[in-house]
């Protein structure tokens, strides 16, 4: 299940309701992203989140369908937020639900991983100055994604 | 065709969506950026980079080589920072 979304969620009630009734379940694994207060040194006063709407929505989708041939998952969750945040606000959360830890937590890896370098959303920061920028993709990150190795269909 | 910017693209462009008619020989995303980058003063700028140019063809990402046709939407955009 993909959800993209300007407002909050209940980190707990999503999981409460992760592959709610499905006893075959032995674990759940799940990630949250918050807004930092700092970036490279800078004090941050507030977030905004730019995406393309009629990207990330089948994007998201295809990155689940993706984890979803990789690994046994009973239930998959992936919300993203859009619009302003401040230092604290949650961005994202991935959720992942299986019969095994090992299947869950690589998963959720995974989904992370994939959605940071894949999914068409852009991060202007605004410093306590007042001064905006925008948000420099890392390469870390790509070799976080490389690790899970062939780019599959998306 | 309908070409969408997105984050320092579309401020650097100067608009957000722009509908545009390229002429018959434009006929893949490498083509399109260098007829795009012809436009304006601020295309050429925005278009500079374009090892940081990510492209989308009807909300796919499309490779230089990718063909374009009229009627496609083309998003253009820096590597996402989302997660």
């Amino acid at each position: 299940m993909i959800r993209v979304q300007e407002e909050d969620f209940d980190v707990g009630a999503e999981l409460v309701g992760l592959a709610a009734g499905d006893r075959s379940v032995g674990g759940l694994a799940c990630f949250v992203g918050l807004v930092r207060d700092i970036a490279d040194g800078t004090p941050v006063s507030a977030m905004a989140l730019e995406h393309y709407p009629g990207m990330t929505q089948k994007m998201l989708e295809a990155i689940e369908a993706e984890a979803r041939t990789r690994w046994p998952l009973a239930d998959c969750l992936v919300i993203h937020r859009y619009g302003r945040l401040e230092p604290g606000d949650r961005i994202v959360l991935v959720a992942t639900a299986s019969v095994h830890r090992s299947a869950a937590l690589e998963a959720c890896a995974f989904l992370i991983d994939w959605l940071k370098t894949k999914a068409p959303f852009w991060k202007m920061e605004e410093a306590v100055s007042g001064e905006t920028r925008w948000v420099e993709a890392r390469d870390s990150d790509d070799l976080a994604a490389e690790r899970w190795g062939r780019a599959g269909p998306v | 065709m309908k070409i969408l910017y997105f984050a320092w693209l579309k401020q650097k462009v100067g608009t957000a969506e722009e509908e545009v008619n390229p002429p018959p020989e434009v006929t893949d995303v490498a083509g399109l950026l260098d007829w795009l980058a012809r436009r304006s003063p601020r295309h050429q700028d925005a278009l500079a980079r374009r090892s940081v140019v990510r492209v989308a063809v009807n909300q796919s990402y499309a490779k230089p080589e990718h063909p374009v046709r009229p009627g496609d939407e083309i998003a253009l955009f820096p590597p996402v920072t989302g997660g």
